[in-house]
Order: structure tokens, then C-alpha cells, then sequence
């Protein structure tokens, strides 16, 4: 996973609230088990008048000239709610948006972003205003947006700026791991049964 | 639908490779994940359980700690057989005193959700709780936790008691006796960081008229002034509009919110001796083998039948659009699913969400009618 960086780009504005994961990428455009090959399916709802033709939606954000290199996005309240589907972040990935700034995300979403070196920024409603549309530079380091401070959880900071793997992290507590199953095991036979496999 | 055979080859292929047991399309106990796992007693009171699938929450009505993920995450557990997870705070949501008659735990999910917001349950667990959940069923608990999603909590959870105990006994994959699970409930005097208190006497039968479960509203009510003009203009309604009366083209009663057996006959007791309008294509898609079973044995499947409704194989079916079945072009439709997004049951589709009973009567009316 490529370690995030300071990132400068300019903001795309995609100013609604509960943008769910079916809109980013409905389930149809989903045609393959891998992580690739989903960009051109990213907002297909919006991004396109016919999506079976592709032929664009010169009102999307992303089919304007000036933001069609954007690699942050900015949105309302609830971003990514909906389906668990990963495949919302490849797809945002792919295309090469690199960080959403956002009044709040939905869990599943925000995680899958982590996991997925693109950072998912909360601020209020108001920064957000700001940002849209013009350039911003993000500082994760410092967690900071063109100045303004942004709060995130220790180990997804983590997790994005040194672009581990999520699991490399936890194999180093293996044994940690396996002593408490062991023990799990006594006092909770019945979560191990083997009538259960 | 397009991809479905190289997902369906290649989980064949995974499963069989890691030794994982796979509920395969012509399984006996084949159904939607959230049906079959009480059904068969895998989820199990105090147990932690995590699938790729945003719905997982519903079975927390069992009193587990259950959760949707992406597909990293459920790499990483397989890996690990752990998940890395920042504790998220508490809340509870108490329903004090009793539903009225003809009103749902469907229709109390959707209350919540319509007062508090989609994203209301952020960065918590919620704990569902008070005299009215007491009350309901096993199966109308899976109902309510299963959206807890839709709130956008971490999950849902409801303290297993003597329903949940009688509900495991004997199932498959349940232990053999039940361990003593009574001491799996919230102390006295817990804090919760936040607490949320709804009177259950005033809940009423609850219809979305947006694109978010949150655009939701009493059956009896309006569509609000101030009402999102994306959503309107997506949904073909006007600030202002009542929703009773307004004309459907299908009427869908299924998903992991309301395919169980219950569900199935409280719908087909109202349909039961009438018709459809004859302008309505009505569904029904049991949520199992097993449901589907089941309901054969009283006859429901007949019931439906005769009332003009089809009665399709198990499964998710029509609850989301992947390419392949839809409705017909620009169809309003009354849904007893989750979530009634932009394009969710098909490009255009307008999806009305609501209990079995709202989508039971509505499909006789041929219009959105409270049962």
C-alpha cells in the first residue's frame, strides 16, 4: 500500500449528504472478483446519462474540465453509507482520488478507506465550504488541511502514513493471539465445537 | 447478473481449498446469510461475529456482538482470527411501554432513524432495549437490529433473554446444553455515552418517501416543506404530498429486514381471501430453504398465490438491482427491504420501504395503505 504523503490537489465538490456506496458503485458495474477494472463504474449513476453507452454527464462534478484530476473529493454528512462493498474504495482509488473530506462517514466505508491508503478526513460542514473547489494541501503528519486541524484514530493515522499491512501488524502478536484462544477455548468450549465445523 | 458466475466458481473453489463450509445455491439449509445463521444456531449470545455484508448488525438480536466489514477486514480475520478495532462508544436506545396494534419493529427502526438521522448512530454500539423490545419476538428483533446500519451505528444488540435461549435450543450448530448465558445483560446503572428514549405508544406504521431510510415518515403524514430536492425529484413527490393513496407498480415483500416466517404470515393473514390489484406485480421471497419449507407446510405459498402474488426461490432477489432482473422501467415500488437509494432496485426505480404489513396491503389497494 503506497504511503500517504502530503497530498496538494484541488477539492471536487460533490455537495450531498448519505452518499452511499450503491452510487459510487452500484453492484452492476461490479463484474469482476478483483480490486481492478472498477474506475470506469465509479459514480456510474451520476457520472454518466447512459451508463450501458458511457456517455457523460457534462453536469458531474468529475466530467468538468477542472476537476477532472481531482484526487480529493468533498462531501456531506455520511459518506459511503450503504453496502460493506470494498469495491467502493477501489474504484474511488483507481480513478485516483487519494482522500475525501467529509462531515462524517459511514464505519464500514471509513475503514475500508484505511485499509486502502485513501485518507478520510472529518470537518465540520463549514471547512468543508471552504475547501470545495479550490486547491487544499493535506498534511497528515500533522493533521492538518490548508491549516485547519482534523482529528483521526492513532492506528489509522498510522496505517496510511507508513502504508502497512493491516495484517503484517497484528501477525506480530501471534502469540498473544493464541494464548488467549487457548484459554477462550476452556471457559467457551461451545464457540469452538467441533459439532460446529 | 454480470460476474455472478466467476464470484459463485470462485467461491466454490476458495471454500473448498480453506475447508470452509459453503451454504452452496442448492443447499438444504441455503438462504440469506442473516436468515440462515440464527436459523442454524450459528450465531450464539456473547460470541463476536463479522461478515463482508453491511447487514451482519441483525444478528445482534441474538445478543452477539456481530458486525459488518470490507473484504480487507474479513482477510485480516481469517488471517488473524482477529479484527483491529477502535472501541466505539455506547449507546442505548430504549422503547418504553407497548407498540399499538398493526405497528412493527420495522416501523420502530424506522422512527429512529427518521428522528435521528442516517448517520445518527456514528462511532457506536446501540443497545435496543426497554419493555417494548422485551416484547417482541425473536424474529422481529432481527428486524430491528438489522438496521442499525441504516443508522450508521457499529451494530445492534439486544441482551439475550429466556425468547433467545427457547429460540437457540436444538438448533444445529447450538451447543448441547445451552451454556448459562442469563449474565449476558447490561448492569444496572451502566453508562452508555448516549441515550436515546422513544415512546413505543406513539410509533406508527412508517413509510420512506426519499432516497435515505431516514426520509421516512408515519403512514398518516406528509412529506416535509423543506424536503431535499434531489430526493423529491428522484421520487416524483412534492413537499407537502401525502403518501397514503399513492399508486404502486410492484410490491416486494423479502430481504434480511423481513423474509422470515413470521414476517410471511403476518403478510399473507391480510392478503389472505383477497387479490391484488390488477395493475401491481407482487413478490414474495422467503428468506431460506427453510422459511420457504415452512411456509409451504401451513400453506402461506398458497395464500400468496391465490392472491395473485409469485412465490420465488430463496434469496436476496429484488432487494438490490446487479444487472440482471428488474422491474419494469420506472416502477414505484413498495418494498418490505432496507434501503430505498437512488437506483437500489434498479435505475429509476422509486422504492418505498415499509413493513410486510404496509406492502401486503398496499399490493390489495394497488396504493401506499396502512394495513
Amino acid at each position: 500500500m503506497t504511503p500517504f504523503a502530503i497530498l496538494t490537489s484541488i477539492v471536487a465538490p460533490l455537495p450531498r449528504d448519505n452518499v452511499d456506496t450503491d452510487s459510487i458503485i452500484p453492484s452492476r458495474e461490479m463484474r469482476s472478483t478483483g480490486k481492478t477494472g472498477l474506475a470506469d463504474g465509479l459514480f456510474a449513476p451520476w457520472r454518466y446519462t447512459d451508463a450501458t453507452a458511457r456517455t457523460e454527464n457534462p453536469d458531474f462534478v468529475l466530467n468538468q474540465p477542472e476537476y477532472r484530476g481531482a484526487q480529493i473529493l468533498a462531501s456531506g454528512a455520511n459518506f459511503g453509507c450503504g453496502s460493506s462493498r470494498e469495491h467502493a474504495v477501489w474504484a474511488l482509488a483507481e480513478y485516483g482520488i487519494r482522500c475525501i473530506v467529509a462531515e462524517s462517514f459511514a464505519p464500514i466505508f471509513y475503514n475500508n478507506c484505511v485499509r486502502n491508503g485513501l485518507a478520510p478526513l472529518v470537518l465540520p460542514r463549514s471547512v468543508i465550504g471552504t475547501l470545495a473547489g479550490g486547491t487544499a494541501t493535506v498534511d497528515l503528519a500533522r493533521q492538518t488541511v490548508n491549516g485547519y486541524h482534523f482529528s483521526m484514530d492513532a492506528d489509522a493515522k498510522m496505517m496510511l502514513l507508513e502504508g502497512v499491512d493491516a495484517i503484517d501488524l497484528t501477525l506480530k502478536y501471534r502469540h498473544a493471539i493464541t494464548d488467549w484462544q487457548t484459554k477462550d477455548r476452556a471457559t467457551r468450549p461451545w464457540i469452538y465445537l467441533e459439532k460446529r465445523t | 447478473m454480470p460476474g455472478g458466475d466467476a464470484f459463485i466458481t470462485e467461491t466454490r473453489a476458495a471454500c473448498m481449498a480453506a475447508g470452509i463450509t459453503l451454504f452452496d445455491v442448492n443447499d438444504f439449509d441455503q438462504g440469506i446469510t442473516h436468515v440462515i445463521s440464527p436459523e442454524l444456531g450459528i450465531v450464539l449470545p456473547g460470541c463476536t461475529l463479522i461478515a463482508p455484508d453491511s447487514h451482519t448488525c441483525t444478528q445482534g438480536a441474538l445478543g452477539a456482538l456481530a458486525w459488518g466489514i470490507g473484504s480487507s477486514e474479513a482477510e485480516h480475520a481469517m488471517a488473524t482470527g482477529t479484527l483491529r478495532v477502535a472501541k466505539p462508544k455506547t449507546m442505548r436506545v430504549v422503547y418504553d411501554g407497548h407498540l399499538r396494534a398493526g405497528v412493527t419493529a420495522k416501523d420502530m427502526i424506522l422512527r429512529l432513524i427518521a428522528d435521528h438521522k442516517s448517520g445518527g448512530g456514528q462511532g457506536h454500539i446501540v443497545e435496543f432495549a426497554g419493555d417494548a423490545v422485551r416484547a417482541l419476538d425473536m424474529e422481529a428483533r432481527m428486524t430491528l437490529c438489522n438496521m442499525a446500519t441504516e443508522f450508521s451505528a457499529m451494530s445492534g444488540i439486544i441482551a439475550p433473554d429466556d425468547k433467545s435461549f427457547e429460540y437457540l435450543r436444538g438448533r444445529r450448530f447450538a451447543p448441547d446444553p445451552l451454556p448459562d448465558w442469563a449474565d449476558l445483560a447490561t448492569d444496572d446503572g451502566a453508562f452508555f455515552d448516549r441515550q436515546i428514549r422513544i415512546d413505543a405508544n406513539s410509533i406508527e406504521p412508517m413509510v420512506s418517501w426519499g432516497t435515505s431510510p431516514e426520509q421516512s415518515i408515519a403512514i398518516s403524514g406528509t412529506v416535509p416543506r423543506n424536503a431535499d430536492a434531489n430526493a423529491l425529484a428522484y421520487m416524483g413527490l412534492a413537499a407537502g404530498q401525502r403518501l397514503a393513496n399513492l399508486p404502486v407498480d410492484v410490491a416486494f415483500i423479502g430481504s434480511c429486514t423481513n423474509s422470515r416466517l413470521s414476517d410471511l404470515r403476518r403478510a399473507a393473514a391480510l392478503v389472505e381471501g383477497k387479490y391484488k390489484a390488477a395493475n401491481v406485480l407482487a413478490l414474495v421471497v422467503p428468506g431460506s430453504s427453510a422459511v420457504k419449507r415452512a411456509a409451504e407446510a401451513e400453506g402461506l405459498d398458497r395464500i400468496f398465490t391465490d392472491a395473485g402474488f409469485e412465490w420465488r426461490e430463496s434469496g436476496c432477489s429484488l432487494c438490490f438491482y446487479s444487472g440482471g432482473e428488474s422491474f419494469p422501467q420506472g416502477s414505484r415500488v413498495i418494498s418490505s427491504t432496507n434501503r430505498n437509494f437512488e437506483g437500489r432496485q434498479g435505475p429509476g426505480i422509486r422504492t418505498h420501504i415499509a413493513s410486510p404489513e404496509i406492502v401486503a396491503a398496499s399490493a390489495i389497494a394497488g396504493r401506499i395503505t396502512a394495513p
